[in-house]
């Protein structure tokens, strides 16, 4: 991990959207949509974000790209901070951080062809010379698996498999270096979400590309991932590797997610932790840990003091969790408060 | 089949017609529900399961129509019933969940107005009356403070209790058969493990039976006893869900299988199923999965074949497991070796 | 809700004292002093000086306006030029024959409106929804006053079923209403066909079909309280502009309302009486936006308080 170079470093950001009030539509109030979070991603790896709605997963891939300006805090982006960059120099810098989108229809001009697709993604960040654009579209098609005469047509003719595949086409015509995958596998079948998986997996083997996946699926995320960040109502709660994550989760908000997870073989049974209850909102969110009105073995303590990200010495690699029991839940000593356990079968 | 039946669904055709073409959406479904078990219906988008159920409650609406087959509801002919027939069994004897329970519900009226009209329609309960039965159904599917609940509208509920709400108003009266059309799909994964167990203790409570139309394998392995898999709108196999997992027959079931990134093991490759869904209008003449299927040979692609017996309660639509076969007579459809290895 | 409807009240205020404000100006912007219209064209400038100075035209602007809006205040609308009468005296028993007009109007509007429309939605491209639409698009093209002098034409003249002119007994309304309120039918009758179609499709609509809910219940119960909420704007909209409208219905069937006494007192530059008129108007305007605001609240328990 250690000679690995960072691509991405996010430190202490915080995405606050302003909520309008009263006659004269002062700011009442505050969607803490992402409150203080810090990570980093290294060059060639894939990180996951994961959460439910509303835990500020793709809040943080918007605030990255700059497609909402964050509230505070630094993103560093190969050495350069992007939140201190001019319009300008931003939109030269988009060359590099591509995003793909759940909706691929949505994020297609209907009026446009793939080849003037991709043809204006080029145009607009100038990286492939104006003779050259043909054959590098023509490539481009193969890659992704689109027949090089669909080049002319328009994105209604395919189907929603084919025109994610067009938008990863967008995404890579102009070389990037990370790309962030907003829900793009979730709209599609599992036939034709495996072909795209596997697609991505393949250019970032070619490419060396590094990707931010972020997905609710965690099926599909378990494969794709190096890393996993797990996310609640705005902040991180566990961060680490994905065997450690799934084999080893160590936040009960963690720990009751993949439980929930339907697993597809009837054999297997598993402990289900059944959390009580909706998220909270993120609003107003809960003090101290914000997972504690929810959690299976929560205390006084745990509703006062916001606990830290930390490593206990048997967690492995960079595996990080914030909760204040974690440690004693895992040998045992602290016992659930709420009865929330089910045996499934 | 040995098992009580409460519902026999036999060649139902369901058509749409759009300027003169026919899509047959759902062409020739065949399934039966064991009574007090869960039948799933599986299948991809444009695969017929969401017309199939559509279908049973007769909710199909103009330009598409119910174009044949028969439905049998407790030896009865679902079919054959006139619009009054019809209604009073809706929502009484056979009920209904949506996917979207953010918009299933009518914005301008209350919680207790809407869950008590089943009740004044079909159990002729007033307003105080059918008040007490709302929140008793409120507090029975794990709404807390039912009470107050009932005078609330749907906007000032979040989508899990919204679905909650659409589950107790399709218990309501009892009903035999509960249709559930994707009711967790657009839930979180921790809300959609609350409902999938609620509904499983109301089947065990009331002795239901379920259809639970699915798009997720993960959910058909946890909540079903039986699985008909659907593909561009036909049943490819039908069997209990122990067998489907263990040993799939049709190779677009182990496709299926094989495409599914697993949250429980670690896999290296995925293994998708090859092309698209054909569109409705280029429907191959032979196996409907020919163009896609590994095993294809030319009788596939040119003869459509029949949902035969493959066991005792086992049904697939596969020339593989006929004697016409003319393919390797030793093909292997499924190897769960090369799936479980790295478990 | 109760604070919501004081809230919207409060609001009403800054509208009215900007209507207020503008109406005042009309009689500065407007071409031609009035003092020498009433005098006449021959008076002597004393004598014009005088009635300038009995009238307070002479006084700064501030000062005219609040003379004005306290009067308004007080019920007292000015004098007529013309007639020499209080203005109040003179607009009174018109508005309430004009307002009569609109309201009788209105409702023909959304009765028929309404029923055409759900009739039109319920039966999509059958023979009646394409008959209805035709009809509801030559309602709209239609000036009124050329359907009230058709009107006139066959049912007066013709076939001698109502009388021609005046607003006197229940047989003389008949007509006016007619002429006036097709055009706002047919816009209702638009309106709530898309509105309800919409609505129709949606989820909420197949839940209730299966619980099984009657059709009819769930296109009045279920449906129609949905489509009603675009459909309250365009009525609210539309009974704004039958005020406008019935100036000419009023000239057609020489009804004695407000309609006429506008254009009259324009063309006689009787600048008190058009003030008053006009005022009355965009009064009456702003209270139907409120009913309307007030009512989508009703309808629609989603509107935030605020806004």
């Amino acid at each position: 991990m250690s000679q690995k170079q960072e691509l991405l470093k996010i430190n202490n950001l915080k995405q606050y959207f302003p909520i309008k009030g009263g006659v004269l539509g002062r700011t009442v109030n505050h969607v803490k949509a992402v409150d203080d979070i810090s990570f980093n991603i290294y060059e060639g790896e894939t990180v996951s974000l994961v959460g439910e709605s509303g835990c500020g997963k793709s809040t943080t891939g918007r605030a990255i790209l700059r497609l909402d300006d964050p509230t505070d805090g630094t993103v560093e982006f190969d050495g350069q901070d992007l939140l201190s960059m001019s319009k300008k120099e931003m939109r030269d810098m988009r060359k590099d951080l591509q995003i793909i989108f759940q909706d691929p229809y949505a994020s297609l001009n209907p009026r446009m062809t793939v080849r003037q697709t991709l043809n204006e993604a080029m145009e607009i960040q100038k990286v492939v010379p104006q003779d050259e654009r043909n054959d590098k579209i023509a490539e481009l098609m193969e890659t992704v698996g689109l027949q090089p005469h669909q080049v002319d047509r328009f994105p209604h003719e395919f189907s929603g498999g084919q025109r994610q595949r067009i938008g990863i086409a967008r995404a890579l015509s102009v070389n990037p270096k990370l790309i962030v995958c907003d829900e793009a596998v979730s709209a599609l079948d599992v036939s034709i979400q495996a072909q795209v998986l596997n697609l991505l997996k393949k250019f970032q083997n070619e490419m060396n590309l590094t990707y931010l996946f972020i997905a609710h699926d965690l099926g599909v995320v378990r494969h794709i991932s190096d890393r996993i960040i797990v996310m609640y109502l705005g902040k991180i709660v566990e961060m680490g590797d994905t065997k450690s994550i799934f084999e080893n989760p160590q936040h009960p908000y963690t720990k009751a997610l993949l439980s929930a997870i339907p697993v597809p073989d009837p054999e297997k049974k598993t402990d289900r932790i059944f959390l009580q209850g909706d998220v909270p909102s993120p609003m107003d969110p809960p003090k101290g840990c914000r997972f504690h009105t929810r959690c299976p073995f929560a205390t006084e303590k745990c509703a006062e003091e916001t606990p830290e990200l930390r490593n206990e010495d048997y967690m492995e690699g960079g595996h990080v969790a914030a909760c204040h029991y974690m440690k004693d839940i895992e040998a045992g000593v602290h016992q659930p408060t709420k009865d929330t356990t089910t045996v499934r079968g | 089949m040995s098992q009580e039946t409460i519902l026999e669904v036999n060649d139902l055709r369901t058509s749409f017609f759009v300027e003169g073409n026919e899509v047959k959406a759902v062409d020739g479904v065949t399934f039966d529900v064991p009574k007090g078990k869960t039948l799933g219906i599986v299948g991809e988008s444009g695969s017929g399961k969401s017309i199939s159920a559509l279908s049973i409650l007769q909710l199909i609406d103009s330009p598409g129509e119910i174009v044949g087959g028969e439905i049998n509801f407790k030896g009865d002919n679902l079919l054959k019933y006139n619009d009054n027939q019809m209604r009073k069994i809706r929502g009484n004897q056979i009920s209904m969940i949506f996917q979207e329970p953010m918009t299933s519900l009518n914005p301008v009226y209350t919680v207790g107005q809407q869950l008590r009209e089943a009740l004044k329609i079909h159990r002729g309960l007033g307003k105080e009356a059918g008040t007490e039965k709302a929140v008793e159904l409120l507090e029975l599917v794990g709404i807390p403070s039912p009470r107050s609940r009932v005078t609330q509208y749907p906007f000032e509920l979040s989508g899990g209790m919204r679905q909650r709400v659409m589950i107790a108003m399709a218990l309501a009266c009892d009903p035999e058969l509960l249709v559930a059309d994707e009711p967790t799909t657009a839930l979180d994964v921790t809300i959609q493990a609350q409902i999938l167990e609620l509904l499983k203790e109301l089947q065990d409570e009331f002795n239901m039976s379920i259809i639970m139309i699915t798009h997720d394998l993960g959910v058909v392995a946890e909540t079903c006893d039986y699985v008909a898999v659907m593909y561009c709108g036909k049943v490819v196999e039908y069997a209990d869900v122990h067998t489907l997992f263990k040993n799939p027959r049709h190779p677009y079931t182990v496709g299926l299988l094989n495409s599914l990134p697993r949250s429980d093991m670690d896999q290296e490759e995925l293994e998708p199923i090859r092309g698209t869904v054909p569109a409705p209008h280029e429907m191959p003449v032979g196996c409907r999965f020919a163009p896609r299927c590994p095993f294809a040979t030319d009788l596939c692609h040119e003869k459509l074949p029949e949902l035969e017996d493959v066991g005792d309660e086992e049904q697939v639509r596969c020339w593989i497991y006929t004697d016409e076969w003319d393919g390797d007579p030793e093909v292997k459809v499924y190897e769960p070796e090369a799936r479980t290895a790295k478990d | 809700m109760t604070v919501y409807i004081i809230r919207r009240v409060l609001q009403l205020i800054p509208v009215l004292l900007g209507v207020s404000i503008l109406v005042f100006s009309l009689m500065h912007l407007t071409p031609g002093n009035p003092a020498q219209l009433m005098a006449g064209e021959s008076a002597p400038p004393d004598t014009i000086e005088q009635i300038e100075e009995s009238l307070g035209l002479n006084d700064p602007l501030p000062v005219q306006y609040w003379d004005y809006i306290s009067g308004v205040v007080q019920g007292d609308l000015g004098t007529s030029m013309r007639y020499n009468t209080p203005v109040a005296d003179e607009v009174w028993p018109k508005f309430v024959v004009t307002l009569e007009l609109s309201i009788y109007s209105t409702i023909l509007s959304i009765f028929m409106g309404l029923l055409a429309g759900i009739i039109s939605a319920v039966r999509q491209y059958s023979i009646s929804d394409i008959t209805i639409m035709i009809v509801a698009l030559f309602g709209l093209s239609m000036p009124n006053f050329w359907l009230g002098l058709m009107l006139i034409q066959w049912f007066a003249v013709n076939l001698g079923w109502f009388p021609p002119t005046g607003w006197e007994g229940p047989g003389s309304i008949v007509l006016p209403v007619i002429s006036l309120g097709t055009a706002g039918a047919a816009i209702i009758a638009r309106m709530t066909r898309s509105s309800m179609l919409d609505v129709i499709s949606q989820d909420y609509i197949r839940t209730a079909r299966a619980k099984g809910v009657k059709r009819r219940v769930i296109i009045y119960k279920h449906a129609l309280k949905n489509a009603l909420i675009p459909v309250v704007t365009v009525a609210g909209l539309q009974f704004g502009a039958l005020l406008a409208g019935a100036v000419l219905t009023e000239s057609v069937f020489a009804i004695n309302g407000m309609g006429r006494l506008l254009v009259d007192s324009i063309i006689q530059r009787d600048f008190p009486v058009v003030q008053a008129c006009i005022l009355i108007i965009a009064v009456v305007f702003v209270l139907v936006n409120l009913v309307v605001d007030i009512s989508y609240k009703f309808l629609n328990k989603r509107i935030d308080l605020n806004d």
